[in-house]
């Protein structure tokens, strides 16, 4: 079976993101970047499926600036086997990811799709879920265990109150959690040979998808600052001070 | 315009969000209806019915959207939507889980987990685990939104909506199935919706030691809450996950225990009204958000705590 990967080149979760002074966006100007977190845990599912005999081919998709290649290129290091780059300066939204990443699953032909439960810049938390809608795939979000037997793929998804199992018939389109797996670190010499792998670069108007996007970011602000607050000495004054100043116990 | 609000529900019981994510829908005008699809659902659609603001309740009762399989409920919302020029549901797993699919079946945008309506087109969300706001502003003819609870006020119970049964031909896709589910049993109150939330961290160090945190939950009548390391450690389960990939939550007094304050952390918490933290490293970042802040061994304070409340 032939799994694809999406994975997307966002800021590095250690990063603390400051607002432009002209609230156009955010600042990432020499900020350090790296593989969603969230991607890096469907890289590793991948790998691991494959590392059971139950995928044969590994392909890593991204959409986004040249530089993507470098989260690509640690994907190959990972363990996939090839990778797409749908080259773009702009920032797509999740319904254009969805169209593009539907393309490549026409001329792909996966039996599974993984890609993050979420993006940590724009915290969308929607492309998989666009993606099976417009594949007219079988959907598992937030996933926490994969098992595949056959045509069907068991999931153990982790939702509000709890987990819930379910039956997912392949293909199918799964994001996944945290729990999933705890990805590995790339070796030395898988990162030379990743260098080797193929990279194939396409644009979106490759695959004729209008990318144009009916939301516009018309500010980005920083969030309200919270007054700062002061040490308390003891547990007295702690006591002393919810029950006497902020009067909530 | 007339907007479309998804209930999440456990068709006997409606959740608690739904009542929050009505008031947005207020917030943006209009005549509101409440969808509830389910199986065996009419308990769930007499609560929606008793929300403030809401003119109708829609019923789908049928097998096929029993747990809310997406590919199953998306066509129905997606086919309702066209009379709508807005269709919200609570950012609930299960909301998370169905808008995007509708949303890609009306060939439109999705926005994620509004905090304000600025207008019945623009809203502002956070972006970045918190660290920044943003303001969008939406084209589509029809706006698929999920709502962050903790952006607005529930509306009352008060209402009598006539509910209706919607006409429709409900079938199973047939690409996922449910199979089970654990469900954690707790007395205490909903994480999201409580009015205390006390939470812990790996500073809590194991199962058992996280369980100290329940005598002053108890006191306080207090939700648990836990920082990813925790639950990743196995201290706890997922639902209890606070930050910016768990829930979102924003009580009047949350208490922070053994917790570093970590950006996806704080993203899940720092709009609570009071945040108290017990870290016994001055320098935790937790500090930096926290209201009352007290450098000491956390297993000295839970007892003493305990009893001076
Ligand atoms: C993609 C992604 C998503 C994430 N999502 C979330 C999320 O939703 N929620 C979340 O919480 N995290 C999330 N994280 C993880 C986050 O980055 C931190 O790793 C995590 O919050 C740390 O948890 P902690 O504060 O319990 O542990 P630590 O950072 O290890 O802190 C433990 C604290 O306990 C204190 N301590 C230890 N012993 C005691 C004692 N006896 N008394 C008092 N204090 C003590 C220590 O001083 C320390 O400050 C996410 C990370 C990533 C990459
Ligand atoms: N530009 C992109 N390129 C490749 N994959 C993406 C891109 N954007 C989103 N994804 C995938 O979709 C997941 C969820 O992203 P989002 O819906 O943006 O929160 C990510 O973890 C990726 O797997």
């Amino acid at each position: 079976m032939k799994v694809l990967v999406a994975v997307k080149r966002v800021v590095d979760y250690n990063v603390k993101v400051r607002v432009k002074a002209d609230q156009s966006d955010v600042d990432l100007t020499n900020v350090k970047m790296a593989m969603n977190p969230f991607c890096e845990i469907a890289v590793e599912e991948a790998v691991r499926l494959k590392e059971k005999g139950v995928a044969t081919e590994i392909v890593v998709v991204s959409i986004g600036p040249k530089k993507s290649e470098e989260q690509m290129r640690t994907a190959m290091a990972l363990g996939a086997d090839r990778g797409i780059l749908i080259e773009t300066d702009e920032a797509l939204d999740s319904l254009a990811v969805a169209k593009l990443l539907n393309k490549v699953v026409a001329d792909e032909q996966p039996g599974l799709v993984l890609l993050g439960k979420q993006s940590i810049d724009t915290d969308n938390n929607q492309t998989g879920q666009m993606l099976s809608a417009l594949a007219g795939m079988s959907l598992g979000t937030y996933a926490s265990e994969v098992a595949i037997e056959g045509e069907q793929l068991n999931l153990v998804r982790e939702i509000d109150g709890g987990l819930q199992k379910l039956q997912l018939k392949l293909p199918a389109v799964v994001t996944v959690d945290l729990r999933l797996n705890e990805p590995r670190y790339a070796r030395l010499p898988d990162i030379m040979k990743a260098k080797k792998k193929p990279l194939e670069v396409k644009t979106p108007a490759d695959y004729g998808v209008d990318t144009a996007s009916k939301v516009t970011t018309l500010k980005v602000e920083p969030p309200a600052e919270r007054q700062a607050g002061i040490k308390v000495a003891s547990v007295e004054e702690l006591v002393d001070k919810l029950k006497n100043e902020a009067k909530v116990i | 315009m007339s907007i479309l609000v998804v209930a999440d529900h456990h068709n006997a019981d409606l959740v608690a969000a739904t009542a929050n994510t009505v008031a947005a829908a207020q917030k943006i005008g209009g005549d509101i209806h409440v969808l509830v699809a389910g199986e065996a659902c009419q308990a769930a659609a007499e609560a929606a019915a008793k929300l403030e603001g809401v003119a109708k309740v829609l019923v789908a009762d049928h097998a096929a959207y029993n747990h809310q399989l997406a590919e199953n409920l998306a066509p129905l919302v997606a086919d309702l939507a066209k009379a709508y020029s807005h269709v919200l549901a609570p950012a609930t797993t299960n909301g998370k889980n169905l808008m995007p699919r509708v949303a890609a079946l009306l060939d439109v945008a999705q926005i994620s987990e509004i905090i304000s309506v600025e207008s019945a087109d623009t809203f502002k969300r956070p972006i970045y685990a918190g660290s920044a706001i943003a303001t969008v502003q939406s084209s589509d003819a029809v706006k698929v939104l999920t709502v962050r609870a903790t952006g607005f006020d529930a509306v009352a119970a008060t209402g009598n909506a006539a509910i209706e049964a919607v006409a429709q031909d409900a079938q199973d896709a047939g690409l996922s199935s449910f199979v089970g589910e654990e469900i954690a049993k707790s007395d205490r109150p909903e994480l999201t919706a409580a009015r205390v939330v006390i939470s812990g961290g790996r500073g809590l160090g194991s199962a058992e030691n996280f369980a100290k945190l329940d005598p002053l939950a108890d006191k306080l009548g207090a939700a648990i809450g836990a920082s990813r390391a925790a639950v990743d450690a196995g201290f706890v389960p997922n639902d209890m996950q606070v930050g910016q990939t768990g829930k979102i939550v924003a009580p009047e007094l949350y208490i922070a225990f053994g917790i570093s304050g970590a950006i996806q952390h704080l993203a899940g918490m720092k709009d609570s009204k009071v945040i108290v933290a017990v870290n016994k490293d001055e320098e935790a970042p937790i500090f930096q958000v926290a209201d009352y802040g007290l450098v000491a061994d956390l297993f000295e304070v839970l007892p003493q705590l305990e009893q001076q409340i």
